[in-house]
């Protein structure tokens, strides 16, 4: 087949399905084959079926789906305390379709509807309920019950854009680019971060900050969530748990649990003498204590019992926290203890394996011992908090009015109050705070505003993942980069300072788990050969041959041929019997093989390969292209699977298939990667070559690709931002990576493609400064918009009175009273197009002068006084009304919306970068004249001094430049993808210096350049290029400032303080110093009292206190004294003054012993 | 003026005067070439001072006869909006004046008021206006004044455009062309804001005394009608009314008269040694504007040629490796290889003698101010 035909093809496949997210083009993507197979095609396909975020809309389906059913399946019933028939049943719970209640009618609401008028995106939780009413019993049911409003994740099942193709999503005013995954709550869009956070029900080994190891478990079931460590302090093992005052020997704890016998716990936690020796103290200090029986051991916990009173006092306060908390997750059934104690044996023998072989110690920066909490499940948390708490107000209101009232009908549901759910969800996500009582749980800034500074920055937000820790340890080892971290992580994208290395990025292919059904993988892990431990003894079960079976924490059993229980497991995975991100991972070191089916794992897809021969083949790739194939077909037919951190450990992954036949490594070789470009995150992955740059490079500019600005969204002129940055020509990158195809940068970008000059130029270049060609300023290189929103509320008043709207007042003559009134259109609102400039007013408002006033008369003209709107500018700048937007809010108020706009050329001080982490500030500004010029007539648009390269060794910028040049000769995009060489998805240099001298240049890409100035050549070749640059958005005139005199502080009579209060600029502590050490003692007096804040007061010399000045009788007077015979006059700051009068209203007297006057 | 052909001062003779005494070589190479390296070029100033060689017994001075004698103008290549001419016998300096004369200093006539009636178009009305800005329009600037601050906008100093286009409702999306602004000759259709004087007609933006098609015989239109000015969706219209007015590409670079005017130095090739038979074919191979060719010398030995030195783009790939040096590049020193790209409102040679009136203007204000 052709290419073209392999175009045609793939046009038809794009106009088949139209849900197709970025649809990179496969005409770019499909490359010829080089040697072996080309896999590119799948990173498209993947990305076509699971999106950008996945991860995030995936968790919320879930929560939507099943979450939310098992949360209100748990807790369905609600009866009244003192008879339980009355009751309420809720059943068969759902999410409708996003909508709004407008007077008793659903209206079915859009995102960008929401977005528009500061409402949330929600939709009904809706519940079929039956209730009982009054004494009589009377079932009732109510089939459309709403329980409350939930706010929907956009792109997610319920929202009304899933599956929807570009012209629908154009209809609706929505950005067919726009990833989704975030909420829109009261108008503005919030995400709600990726938490990281240490594995639930795992053990893991470690030493603690005195140096002891302790072995720990963060039990977490839907009951309660507990922590119990054990530790082994002085050659003694204790346990920790917070229900007791003080830790209790482990071996009392067994006696506790029913192991009595010595022998049994030894035999329990390993036959080899070493544990015995290691054990051996802590039988003695159990001895000691003479605790030999089960009944003994309780007696003894129940002394350390931390609250005595509460709990089953029949059995003992300490056998129920033994039963509940005490590795919470593992279940005791009808009293029996033994999984608890193989459970705790298991824990000890781990910690003692760590003591005698410091190998086996758990690393909690490792990722497999890491989960990640996504959307669904935070929000899950919330409702199930809510949902509890709505249900238990029910419960009280109606057992409050059986005491009061006795004669109305007792009626569970009139006391549902759905606006607890409604509320408490949309003030968690628009606050950011998750503070749940029930589940001690105290979050703060765990939904953020998604950025709209550009695409690449609202992409960056839904890959971010957070720590859970505080950032102000200075700890290194969760900071540094983690091997397990490959292709899971972005190892460039991370904040620099404080959260440097703790917050992170996803990679590009990965994908969270989320949880999947456990009882069935139980009973297929029982089926293919796992024995249950409840008939086996200590010894059989740690048999040197059999190994033990762990399913999400769980001690299942054990099975005597692991790798071919765990051949089995994964065979069935890849057939699709079991679920895809179900993980296998068989330990050798410790003798387990860990099954998880549990959500917030990291995993990623890979190639399988059969002894380093790739499952995958040409004739599959040809049917993906062909669209016959799609992403899911791979996994069900077991040519790609995912692999979740743990699982990797039993793998040997290739980058490329080996071509050597004969390769020994190579028939190890269990998997290949995709492709090595997709270890990197979506920002990161838009830096060309960043393989050849210095790693902090890409870090810098992962944080500035961010600040960028460009083209927002396709819908970014309907937007009402409160800031937008606009880049009026935005370009797409000459030299492009694979991941900019895929995520769509190239449709949305953020820069423009300069031609740059690396060379020294006038001086104003040094310190990274750029020199900029006037010419390219007014074609319009780095032009951008910024656009911002005012927005004015109508309010209203008890009594029906509101705020007014009044066209702009003219005089007899039918001009404008005021001036600053121009910019009004006849409906007192600005008028769009008008030039709207400082002190003029947008929005000509007047309030009642009487807002209190209740009912009365209606308001007459005189009743209003004026309180426009005024605009707040920056003086000489023409800024145009470029939107004016009316809509009414939840409280039926009147919202108008101004958006300002502002177009900027660049100027002197203006923040430039390019995709290298090499930020510049604009210095100068030249003529075109004055540039350099090259041979064929090329003028450069900017000039770039060549010391930013040497102690930056960013060659990745070097070789974009060659590229760039050779694909403006050549009129094509070069690609720069990372690692990209051997697979074809990066020019190498050698290519690229091929094509330059095809056209013309020099290989190494420098030309003669001529001086624009005096006219003969300059006297080296000078490296001239395109270069992608972006503006980023520190501008100067949103920063500059300086004042002469200006406001002052009410207070203190001392200038404002900061630009926006048009402040003074503060001669702070050690600017001081300086002058007191330089001895300018009159330019102190003058910085600190003239120019500052003087104030002359009347000092009585007799007493020493302030006076006044009498201005009738033209005399200062002493109001300690009594009289104003010894007063004087004297300047002093206004603060001291003050600080004076302070004092004495305390009760301290400072008095002033003047020496002279 | 230099229309076509060659234009040269006193005389023919190729042959630069004879000196009593010759410079060596070398002396002679740096003083007239500029030698472009592997790695750098060198001599790229030369040497300003008269006197430098006059130790020799050279004498570098400038004069008048000098000049005359050695100045020469070819025109290598002339299109309606593009040209190319060597210049041959000036110093850079004089060669760079003229550029930059070109660029910066010559006037054009460019959109610089834009009156919005209507825009309901996406784009934003400054950018429309930008956009506007920089359509070359097809105006010979010399027939107007330029407009002082205080000027009122008559017929000799603005040139009145009109847009008006609207996409019907229903209608697929229209492009504007540049080629839809209307010249109105008569000055503003708009009328201002100013609360109407019943009686006399309504004062517009301009006051002409007399129709612009008295003043200008061709249509004073658009260069090329199919820029793209703006993009309309189904139900949004542009109405407007542009000005445009005298100035210079120094203000801003709607006025520049080219798309850009550079020269470059005579590229010279010289082959240091003879080169035969495979390092020939190897060299041909080289070089990927054809610089060099073959000669058959008969008896099949082959000698290396260099054909089209003009065409030489300074790729360098003949004076790189390792091999000794055997081509020489070099460039002349006072020989320019001058390119105009006109935009359209004045024709390239045009534009040159405009350049050349624009610098002896200044060589007399100069005079002027000396004296």
């Amino acid at each position: 087949m052709t290419v073209a035909d392999d175009d045609r093809e793939c046009a038809e496949a794009a106009a088949k399905d139209p849900n197709a997210l970025p649809a990179p083009t496969y005409k770019s993507l499909a490359a010829p084959v080089t040697k072996s197979v080309d896999k590119f095609a799948l990173l498209p396909a993947f990305l076509k079926v699971r999106g950008l975020v996945k991860e995030h809309i995936d968790s919320f389906n879930y929560f939507i789906t099943k979450g939310i059913r098992n949360i209100v399946k748990a807790n369905n019933r609600i009866e009244a305390r003192n008879d339980p028939s009355i009751f309420l049943r809720y059943n068969n719970v759902r999410v409708g379709a996003p909508s709004v209640q407008v007077e008793y009618i659903a209206e079915n609401i859009t995102p960008h509807f929401c977005r528009l008028t500061d409402r949330t995106y929600s939709a009904p939780v809706i519940a079929d309920i039956e209730w009982t009413v009054g004494k009589q019993y009377d079932l009732k049911r109510k089939p459309q019950f709403i329980i409350g409003y939930l706010p929907i994740m956009l792109r997610s099942h319920t929202c009304v854009l899933n599956g929807k193709d570009e012209a629908e999503l154009a209809r609706y005013g929505e950005c067919p680019l726009d990833p989704g995954g975030y909420f829109v709550v009261k108008g503005t869009e919030k995400v709600i971060l990726i938490q990281e956070q240490l594995s639930k029900n795992r053990i893991i080994i470690d030493t603690d900050s005195k140096g002891r190891v302790i072995a720990s478990v963060t039990s977490s079931t839907h009951e309660i969530k507990s922590k119990t460590v054990i530790f082994m302090e002085k050659d003694k093992i204790y346990l920790q748990l917070n229900q007791f005052t003080k830790s209790i020997p482990i071996i009392v704890v067994m006696k506790a649990m029913g192991m009595e016998s010595d022998q049994e716990v030894v035999q329990m936690v390993g036959r080899d003498p070493r544990y015995g020796d290691l054990l051996y103290p802590s039988i003695q200090e159990c001895a000691f204590e003479r605790i030999y029986t089960q009944k003994q051991a309780l007696q003894y916990m129940d002394d350390k019992v931390m609250y005595p009173g509460a709990g089953n006092q029949k059995e003992g306060r300490s056998k129920s926290i033994l039963r509940d908390v005490f590795v919470a997750h593992v279940p005791v059934n009808n009293g029996n203890f033994r999984p608890k104690c193989i459970y705790t044996a298991v824990m000890l023998r781990r910690m003692m394996d760590a003591i005698l072989n410091a190998d086996t110690f758990d690393d909690k920066d490792y990722v497999g011992n890491k989960r990640l909490e996504l959307s669904g499940q935070l929000i899950s948390l919330l409702f199930e908090d809510l949902f509890k708490t709505m249900n238990s107000n029910a419960v009280e209101l109606l057992n409050k009015a059986t005491e009061k009232i006795h004669s109305s009908p007792l009626d569970l549901s009139l006391h549902i109050k759905t606006d607890i759910i409604t509320n408490g969800l949309e003030r968690a996500i628009s606050t950011g705070n998750w503070d749940i009582k029930r589940f001690r749980m105290h979050r703060k800034g765990v939904s953020q505003v998604l950025s709209r500074l550009s695409y690449m920055a609202s992409l960056g937000y839904m890959t971010r993942i957070t720590p859970q820790f505080e950032k102000t340890r200075k700890t290194s080892g969760p900071r540094a980069l983690q091997p397990s971290q490959w292709g899971m992580l972005c190892p460039c994208d991370t904040p620099e300072g404080e959260a440097c290395g703790l917050t992170k990025n996803l990679a590009l292919l990965t994908h969270v788990t989320t949880d999947q059904e456990e009882g069935p993988l139980m009973n297929l892990c029982y089926n293919l050969g796992v024995e249950d431990l409840s008939h086996l003894s200590g010894e059989e079960i740690h048999a040197s041959y059999s190994f033990l079976v762990m399913f999400n924490g769980l001690i299942l059993g054990k099975h005597r041929q692991p790798q071919r229980f765990a051949n089995a497991m994964r065979m069935l995975r890849r057939s699709g019997k079991i679920g895809e991100f179900v993980s296998i991972f068989v330990n050798e070191k410790q003798h387990c093989i860990h099954i998880a089916s549990d959500g917030g794992r990291v995993c990623r897809p890979l190639i399988i390969a059969d002894k380093g021969i790739s499952r995958v083949k040409e004739h599959h790739m040809k049917e993906l292209r062909d669209g016959i194939r799609s992403f899911d077909d791979f996994l069900r037919d077991g040519l790609i699977e995912y692999l979740d951190v743990n699982e990797e450990n039993n793998a040997l992954i290739a980058l490329y298939e080996h071509e050597d036949q004969d390769d020994v490594q190579r028939s190890s070789i269990t998997h290949i990667e995709i492709e090595p470009l997709t270890i990197l995150g979506v920002v990161a992955g838009l830096i060309p070559y960043p393989h050849h740059n210095q790693s902090p490079r890409n870090t810098y500019q992962c944080a500035m690709g961010k600040q960028a600005m460009g083209n927002v969204a396709y819908n970014q002129l309907f937007r009402a931002d409160s800031l937008l940055y606009l880049l009026v020509y935005a370009q797409r990158p000459l030299l492009t990576t694979k991941t900019i195809e895929l995520v769509g940068y190239d449709k949305l970008g953020a820069g423009q493609n300069a031609t740059v000059a690396v060379m020294s130029f006038t001086g104003y270049d040094i310190e990274d400064a750029i020199v900029m060609n006037k010419s390219s300023l007014d074609r319009g290189f780095g032009r951008c918009i910024a656009m911002k929103k005012y927005t004015v509320t109508k309010e209203k008043y008890d009594g029906g009175f509101s705020d007014r709207i009044v066209k702009p007042q003219r005089g007899k003559d039918g001009a404008l009273l005021k001036q600053n009134m121009r910019a009004l259109d006849e409906d007192g609102f600005a008028a769009p197009g008008q030039i709207i400039r400082n002190h003029d007013i947008y929005v000509n408002k007047q309030t009642p002068k009487n807002t209190n006033r209740g009912s009365g008369p209606p308001l007459t003209d005189r009743d209003y006084k004026d309180s426009p709107a005024v605009y707040k500018g920056v003086d000489g700048e023409t800024t145009v009304v470029d939107r004016v937007m009316l809509c009414s809010d939840t409280n039926d108020r009147l919202i108008i919306k101004c958006i300002i706009r502002h177009t900027r050329r660049p100027e002197v001080g203006d923040k430039f970068s390019s995709r290298h982490g090499q930020k510049g500030v604009c210095g100068t500004i030249v003529q075109q004249e004055d540039f350099p010029f090259s041979e064929r007539g090329i003028c450069p648009d900017l000039i770039m001094n060549p010391h930013g390269f040497p102690s930056r060794m960013t060659i990745g910028k070097m070789i974009e430049l060659l590229g760039g040049k050779a694909g403006v000769s050549s009129g094509q995009f070069h690609y720069g993808s990372a690692f990209g060489e051997p697979s074809g998805n990066a020019d190498t240099v050698e290519d690229i210096s091929y094509t330059l001298v095809k056209h013309g240049f020099s290989y190494n890409g420098k030309d003669l350049l001529y001086s624009g100035i005096v006219g003969h050549p300059v006297q080296s070749y000078i490296f001239m290029g395109p270069i992608y640059y972006q503006k980023l958005k520190h501008m100067v005139i949103d920063k500059m400032h300086a004042r002469a005199s200006g406001p002052r502080v009410l207070l203190t009579r001392q200038p404002t303080e900061g630009r926006s209060r048009d402040g003074g600029l503060r001669l702070g502590e050690m600017e001081r110093d300086c002058l007191i050490a330089y001895g300018a003692s009159m330019l102190i007096f003058e910085r600190l009292l003239i120019s500052s804040d003087p104030y002359q007061v009347q000092v009585c010399r007799k007493c020493g206190l302030l006076g006044y000045y009498n201005h009738k009788l033209k005399t200062s007077y002493c109001s300690m004294c009594k009289n104003g015979e010894n007063m004087a006059k004297m300047r002093m700051p206004y603060a001291c003054k003050l600080l004076f009068q302070e004092l004495q209203a305390m009760n301290v007297v400072p008095r002033l012993k003047l020496t002279e006057g | 003026m230099p229309k076509k052909g060659t234009k040269s001062t006193k005389g023919t003779d190729d042959e630069p005067q004879q000196q009593q005494n010759k410079l060596p070589d070398h002396l002679e190479l740096q003083r007239t070439r500029v030698i472009c390296k592997a790695g750098a070029p060198t001599h790229t100033e030369g040497f300003q001072y008269s006197g430098a060689y006059a130790a020799m017994g050279v004498d570098t001075s400038v004069s008048v006869d000098k000049f005359c004698m050695n100045f020469k103008v070819e025109v290598k290549r002339l299109t309606e909006d593009d040209m190319e001419f060597d210049m041959i016998g000036v110093d850079a300096s004089i060669a760079n004046a003229f550029r930059r004369i070109l660029i910066a200093e010559v006037p054009t006539m460019a959109i610089e008021k834009v009156f919005m009636v209507d825009n309901t178009s996406v784009i934003a009305d400054e950018v429309l206006s930008h956009r506007l800005g920089l359509i070359p329009l097809d105006a010979d600037p010399r027939l107007f004044d330029y407009m002082s601050e205080n000027d009122v906008p008559n017929e000799r100093n603005t040139i009145v455009y009109k847009l008006h286009v609207s996409c019907q409702k229903g209608s697929p999306r229209l492009t504007v062309k540049s080629g839809q602004l209307e010249w109105l000759p008569e000055g503003s259709q708009l009328n201002m804001a100013a609360p109407a004087q019943s009686g006399n007609k309504q004062k517009t933006y301009t006051s002409f005394s007399q129709s612009q098609k008295d003043i200008s015989k061709e249509s004073l239109g658009v260069k090329f009608k199919d820029i793209t000015i703006a993009r309309l969706g189904p139900g949004q219209a542009i109405e407007l009314e542009a000005h445009a007015v005298k100035g210079i590409g120094k203000v801003h670079a709607k006025w520049s008269p080219v798309a850009t005017a550079w020269y470059k130095m005579l590229p010279e090739v010289v082959l240091l040694k003879e080169i035969k038979d495979d390092d020939a074919e190897k060299l041909v191979k080289k070089c990927p504007v054809n610089v060099f060719d073959i000669e058959d010398l008969g008896n099949g030995e082959k000698r290396a040629v260099v054909t089209k030195p003009r065409s030489c783009t300074l790729c360098r790939e003949c004076v790189m490796g390792p091999s000794e040096e055997q081509v020489r590049l070099t460039r002349v020193r006072d020989h320019f290889i001058f390119t105009i790209e006109s935009t359209g409102a004045l024709p390239p040679e045009v534009l040159f003698t405009e350049a050349v009136k624009i610098l002896e203007e200044k060589c007399e204000r100069v005079i002027s101010e000396l004296s």
